[in-house]
Parts: C-alpha cells; structure tokens; sequence
C-alpha cells in the first residue's frame, strides 16, 4: 500500500505545519508594534490606563507563558475569550463561520464546473475565436483587483439597476436563503480563481489532447466529445486539483475583502478586526482554523493527484 | 499557506478604528441637516411628526469585538447604542456647553469642594426608579482602577468614596480638589448610568429611551421605543443599530434603501450626493480638528522663533481645500472654535511667508532636515503632512514625512518623535486642556508645561465665578497662541446621509454631544 504509506507521511507533515503555522503567527502578531491594551485606549493614549489595562488583560505575563497558556487551553477544547469584548473565542467564530462557509461553498460549486467548461471548450478550439476570446477575458479579468470589482459590480447592479441587495447590512436569517445578497460576493469572489483554473485546465488539456494515446483512441473513432470528457480530462486533473486546493488559500483573501466590501460579517472581517486589534486570543483562534482548513484541503489534495497520478513526483 | 491576499487591500477604516469617539482620532460627526438641497431642516416643517416604525442606522462600529457595557464606548456604533439604552446626569449641547439630563440641577458650595446634585424623577426599563445609589455606583465602577474604563480621567476629580446619596434623589459629590465647573465632568465621554449592582450587560437595562430587545455584535443591535421615557416616549416604534465598517458599504446601504441612517461618510460621497434626492446629507458641524502638534520641549521645536516659521509658513486654505473639502474651515492654531469659552477675538493667522523665512534663518534651521510622524490609518493625515512638507519647503524648511502604523499611533507620538499629525474631535475647552496641556496631563502631545499656565488652569477650573473664569482662559489661549505648539490648520464637519423621509433629527450637534446619534426625537415619514 503504497498510498496509505505516502497518505500517513503528508498527515504527519501536515500536524507539524499546523504547529509551526501557530508558533510563527503567535511570534509575529506579538512582535507587531502595540497590542491589544495600546489599542483599546486608541487615541486615549493614557500611560497608566495602558499599563492598567495590560495587567487586566495578562499582558504583562512573558509571552512563552501566554502561548503555552493558550495551547494548553487549546489541547482541552477551550480557544479562549477575545481580549478585547471578552467573550468567548468559540461563539464568536461560530457566529462569522456561517456566512463565510457560504460563501466558499457557493464560490467552489460556481467555481469547479465554470472552469473545468471553458478549459475544455477553449482547450477542444485550440486558436480559434472562441479560445482567443475566453483566453483574453481570462488574462483581462484575472489582473483586476477584487475590490474594484466589488465596487463596479455594486454601483452598476446593485445601486444603479437595484437588481441585488448592495451589501448584507442588516439581513437576518440564513445568507444561502437570499441569493439577492450573495450573488454578487460570490461573482467577485470567482471571477479570478475561475480564470487561473480556466488557463490550467486549458493547458494541460492541451496536453493531454497532443498525447500518443488520445491520437489513438481517435483514430479508433471514439467520438471526440466522449475522448474530452472520458479521456482527456481525467488525465489533466493533477495539476487543476492541486491548484483548486491553492484556490482555497486565495478564497480566504478574497473572502476579506468581499466581506468589507459587503459588510457580510464573517470570518474575513473578524481576522482583520483581530489583526488590527492585537486580539491576540481571537487571532489565534482563527489561524489555527485556518492552519486546520488549509493544510487539510492541500493534503487531501496532494493525495488525490497521487492517486490520480502515482509517477508525476507529487510536490508536497 | 498564507492567508493574507495578494491583491491590495483598500484601506477599511474601521481597522485603524479611526471612529474613536473621543480624543483624537476622530472624524466627527453632528447630526445636522444643514446642507441638504431642502436648506436646513430635516423635513419641511410642515410635516406632521409620525409615530411608529423601524428606524435602521448603520454605524462603522467595531465588528465581533463590540460590547454593550457602556462604560467601554469607544466606537460612534458604541455611542448609538449606549444613547438609545442609557442616560447621564448632563450632556454636552450644540456649543459643547451644559445640558441638563437625569440631573436637573447642580450647585456648589463656597469653595467650590462640594457639590449638590438634583436627580429627575426618572424610571429604568424594569420599571425602578432612578436613585442616587445608582449613580454612585456607575461613578464607583467607573473610578474603580482596576476596570482601566475610558471616562475614569475626566471624572478623577470626584472623590466618591466621601460622596454620599443625601436622599433618593439629591447627590453629594465631595471633589479632590476644588471644580468650578462640575457640569463638565458628569458630561464626560462615557459617563452613563447603570442600575445599581450591574455587572452583566447580555440584558442590558438603563433609563435611556429604548429597551433592549436584542443584540448579535459586530451585525445588528435592536431596541424598542420606552413609553416612559422621562423626556417622552420616543416616536419610533423600533431602532435598529447596524455596523458596516467599510463607508463604502454604508452610503451603498443608504442608496439601496437597507437603512434609513449612515454614519460619518466620506467627504467625496457627501459631495457626490449632496444634490441626490435619494439622500440628506446632515452635517455635525466643526466636529473634528486638524493639526500638527510640535514638541516644545526638545530641539528644534523648543526654539519659539522656529514655531512661530511654522505658524506663518502654513497655507491653511491650501490644506483645508486640498484636504477637508467643502466642509472645512480654516483654524488658527486655537483647539474649540465656536466652542463656549473659545477666544474668537484673537487675530487669525494668515500665510506670511517672507516673515517664515526670516524666522527659519533666525532660528538656524536652514538646512536641518526635520521628521514629521503621521499614519495613513486616520483619513487625511498623509495628504495634510505631505502638503506641509511643500509648503515647509517654500521657506527653506526640510520637512521629510514618515507613515507610520494606525493602531499605535497615538501612544507613539506621545512621548516619540518632534513634530505629528494631530486631530481630536469635539469636546470642551477645558477638557481638552485639561488632558493635553498641563503639567500633569497624561496626553500631552506637545508636552506644553508651564506652571504659570497651570496656575491660570487651576484658577478657570476651580473658580465659581464666571468672569475670573473667561479671563483666564482667554488669558491661556493667548499664550497658546503666540508660544504653543498645537498648530490648528483647520475644522472639519462631520457628514452622515439620511433617508428622504427621516425627519426630527437634530440639526446642530457636534459629535460626541446631546444630538449626536440619538434617534429618540427622529420620526419616519
């Protein structure tokens, strides 16, 4: 068992990045300028109640004690409470998971067929209009920043046609319910991702499609649909799984500022809220979601393309 | 493995929490409908005031990070929902002057050490009455050093351990020293009332004109109209808070029609829909200032004639169109323009760039290279430093600018550097010389400390007299003005947009006073 072996070394790699991933974020957040009692002062910058509030919040303790505090709470299932509204680290990540789950969920189901459709249309028509046109869209659209796409997208079709809900602000109940407000995070979430894939699943259809053994089989005269779809795609998934995987990391960027631009209240918002302001507990607590996600996705990943392709030395 | 986006972010300004209320980096905001195309009031006046509906307010807010223990109101999203729920003994009215709230009346005696407060009859939502016990417990809380709560600085000068309650509703407040002007403190930022014993705030009850009906942070905060109300029940049926920190999101909300409020927009939206009839653009007026503060106490600030090259190098109508817009006025070097105390009289400063050169040179500075510390975390620092930097240049100063990080910039410029990007919002004189220009005052961003001007501090402070009290602060701001190192280049308006059929909102508030972000007299047409 071959891939059970190589299946146990990339869990085992993955664990250590999750704690190195930790580490790392832990040494770099501390070693920003401030922390969490400089910024809850802000512009009331008063020596002795940043020195009171630092005591209040157990900042004075020397780092290694509040990381080894933190993991030790973190082994028992307790992340812990926000330094700077003091409740619970759990709720509130459970309350900004909802609408960012959605969203990335929405993001992949849009994503996958959308990419895998024009990769091969354009792959199949080879320099003909209709690879040049989808190409050049592809090159065009990637190379626009999200936010600006956020923000023409909502003047034009939210504001101007008021065809959608031109940000989430003060929307209840469930976000999947109410396709008004998540179509259009969800266009500018996909756009660029929806052109790299769309350029990789081309190319390597390409390749496949120049290879000895589809030659053959249309030369058997299996009709050129069934070769795309049954023959040649299947063979040229390796480097798109591999990259739908690196997709995942880039959602999380992309879900950042979709959400400020949208104000959708979700995990993108809290990190940066986290990050600026030196929330230490709640900062934590998103990375090693985050650390978890990521590295599973790309290790699931890694072992698929195995799978699919045991001799192409898989990077790790 | 990296979370962090490869695209540029935009700048979100709820990072930089740029919507601190208080001190400094504030850009403020009155509710005022001053410029709207109707000219002036909300609605036109014929208008018979309605009752009943939801209103939406979206604020910037502080995300999953908010609470609604109003002793930490920080944010303007904190300010609109402590105002709906809670009450304080005073607030601060249209000229940052005294307005009487649950307190009604406050007398001192001869040496002004001991003062007697009149509560109104008023009931919390549980329907308890509001007691001298509870007011001392609020003010004990907020005291209590270990809780390190934002209004603790103004209110210091209470010593509530001897304070006692002489009846139900009648307050002894015994000071530390003597307070002419004790109105001022039960004003302070923050300073609300709590029921006695509280020290849960999932629930929250306070004597404010709306209860609590629901709170999910960082989304929607909802409260319903209190029929008894002390100063009448308001004529919402329902106010709902919502944050979006990004002020793109807010005007878009506004135009989409998903609130019928938005907080503190930008001046180039305000501009954009000033003539729309889809919104009103209501002003706070003179709501935040705009300055530079020079280190007086360490070269090369410490050199009068190089601060006063600086007071008359400065184009302030350059800065103030360049970067305030249409909502800017020119200052003169004086925090509190239009404000109760303010000295008005004093000649306004005006660019004199032949007297800047000769003052350059007398003082040396020819070819030293000066730093000036400023952040992109508050809007319009950068622009106004690099604007300054040209204009230094024009007489022979080297101004080189350094963009520091947002969340630290307040407690870094405090003691680092010589010259920074300064701004406060709205407050009154004495409180802001109170905190930034005394001896002993713990934000002393031009570390101005003289024992005369304390004594003249002490003297406006302590005094019950009204005359000796204007005299001596015209007497302080003249010596800030020709010796100080707060260079005030101008004031700016804070701008929010309203829907077409909000009404009752009022016109003239500053941020941070009585009728900012409160919804109680608001009505939906």
């Amino acid at each position: 068992m071959i891939l059970a072996r190589y299946a146990g070394t990339r869990l085992a790699v993955g664990v250590a990045q999750v704690l190195g991933v930790l580490v790392v974020v832990f040494a770099i957040a501390a070693a920003l300028p401030g922390d969490a009692a400089v910024v809850i002062a802000g512009d009331d910058a008063d020596p002795k109640r940043i020195a009171q509030l630092r005591e209040l919040l157990g900042l004075d303790r020397p780092l290694p004690v509040q990381f080894g505090h933190w993991l030790t709470g973190i082994l028992h299932g307790d992340l812990g409470t926000s330094a700077v509204s003091g409740r619970p680290v759990a709720d509130m990540l459970g309350v900004a998971l909802a609408p960012t789950l959605t969203l990335a969920a929405l993001a992949f189901v849009a994503l996958v067929p959308l990419a895998l459709l024009l990769g091969v249309v354009a792959a199949a028509r080879r320099d003909r209009p209709v690879d040049r046109t989808i190409t050049t869209l592809a090159v065009a659209l990637y190379a626009a920043p999200e936010f600006a796409m956020a923000i023409v997208l909502v003047a034009v079709f939210a504001v101007w046609l008021g065809w959608f809900a031109p940000t989430a602000v003060g929307a209840g109940g469930s976000l999947l319910l109410d396709p008004q407000l998540w179509v259009l995070p969800v266009l500018v979430l996909v756009i660029r991702p929806v052109c790299s894939l769309t350029r990789l699943v081309r190319a390597s259809m390409i390749t496949t499609l120049e290879s000895e053994y589809i030659r053959h089989t249309l030369r058997l005269g299996v009709p050129m649909r069934r070769v795309l779809w049954r023959h040649a795609l299947p063979g040229s998934l390796t480097p798109a799984t591999q990259h739908l995987a690196r997709v995942t990391d880039w959602l999380l960027g992309g879900v950042v500022v979709v959400e400020a631009v949208f104000a959708l209240g979700g995990l993108g918002q809290v990190l940066l809220a986290a990050v600026s302001s030196r929330d230490l507990p709640l900062l934590m607590g998103l990375v090693a979601l985050f650390a978890v996600v990521t590295v599973t996705v790309n290790t699931v990943a890694d072992i698929v393309a195995y799978q699919l392709n045991p001799v192409a030395g898989v990077a790790g | 493995m990296n979370p962090i986006p490869r695209s540029a972010l935009p700048p979100l300004p709820h990072l930089s929490r740029r919507s601190f209320l208080g001190l400094g980096a504030a850009v403020g905001g009155t509710v005022l409908l001053g410029a709207c195309s109707t000219g002036g009031d909300t609605a036109p006046s014929t208008e018979v005031p309605r009752d009943g509906g939801r209103l939406r307010a979206v604020f910037a807010g502080g995300g999953a990070q908010e609470v609604l223990d109003p002793h930490k109101t920080n944010l303007y999203a904190d300010v609109a929902r402590s105002n709906a729920l809670y009450d304080k003994l005073v607030e601060y009215g249209d000229d940052l002057g005294p307005v009487p709230r649950l307190a009604t009346a406050w007398r001192a005696n001869a040496d002004a050490t001991v003062w007697t407060v009149d509560l109104r009859p008023a009931v919390f939502h549980d329907g308890r009455p509001v007691r001298a016990a509870d007011v001392l417990y609020s003010y004990q809380r907020i005291l209590d050093p270990k809780n390190a709560l934002r209004p603790r600085a103004s209110l210091e000068v209470i010593d509530i351990g001897r304070s006692r309650a002489i009846d139900e509703r009648t307050i002894e407040f015994v000071c530390a020293r003597p307070c002419g002007d004790l109105a001022n403190v039960l004003a302070a930022f923050g300073a609300y009332i709590i029921p006695e014993g509280t020290t849960d705030f999932s629930r929250p009850v306070g004597s404010g004109p709306f209860t609590f009906v629901s709170f999910e942070p960082g989304r929607s905060f909802v409260a319903a109209r209190f029929g008894d109300y002390w100063d009448g029940a308001p004529r919402l049926e329902e106010l709902e808070i919502l944050t979006a920190p990004d002020e793109t999101a807010r005007i878009n909300a506004l135009l989409g029609g998903q609130v019928e409020y938005a907080d503190d927009l930008g001046v180039t939206s305000a501009r954009t829909y000033d003539s729309d009839a889809r919104v009103q653009i209501l002003r706070s007026p003179r709501s935040a200032m705009s300055g530079f503060a020079m280190k007086v106490d360490r070269p090369p600030f410490d050199d009068l004639d190089l601060r006063r090259a600086m007071f008359a190098l400065v184009d302030r109508d350059e800065l103030v169109s360049t970067v305030l817009g249409s909502t800017g006025v020119v200052g003169n070097d004086l925090f509190g323009k239009d404000a109760k105390y303010y000295a008005g009289d004093l000649p306004q400063r005006t660019l004199d760039l032949d007297e800047a050169k000769a003052l350059v040179r007398k003082a040396g500075a020819l070819n030293t290279a000066i730093e000036i510390q400023t952040t992109g975390a508050t809007n319009g620092f950068v622009e106004a430093a690099n604007i300054l930097a040209e204009q230094a240049g024009r007489a022979g100063l080297k101004i080189d600018v350094k963009v520091g990080e947002g969340s630290t910039y307040w407690t870094r410029t405090l003691d680092e550097g010589v010259l920074s990007s300064f701004r406060s919002g709205a407050m009154p004189i004495e409180t802001h010389l109170a905190q930034r220009m005394l001896t002993s005052s713990s934000k002393n961003y031009t570390q101005w400390r003289r024992p005369g001007f304390d004594a003249l501090f002490a003297t406006a402070s302590e005094t019950t007299d009204e005359e000796a009290r204007v005299g001596a602060y015209q007497q302080m701001q003249s010596q800030l003005h020709s010796e100080g190192g707060l260079l005030v280049w101008g004031f700016s308006d804070g701008l929010h947009g309203l829907a077409p059929n909000l009404a009752g909102m009022s016109p003239h508030a500053p941020t941070n006073t009585l009728g900012y972000a409160r919804f109680d007299k608001a009505w939906l047409g």
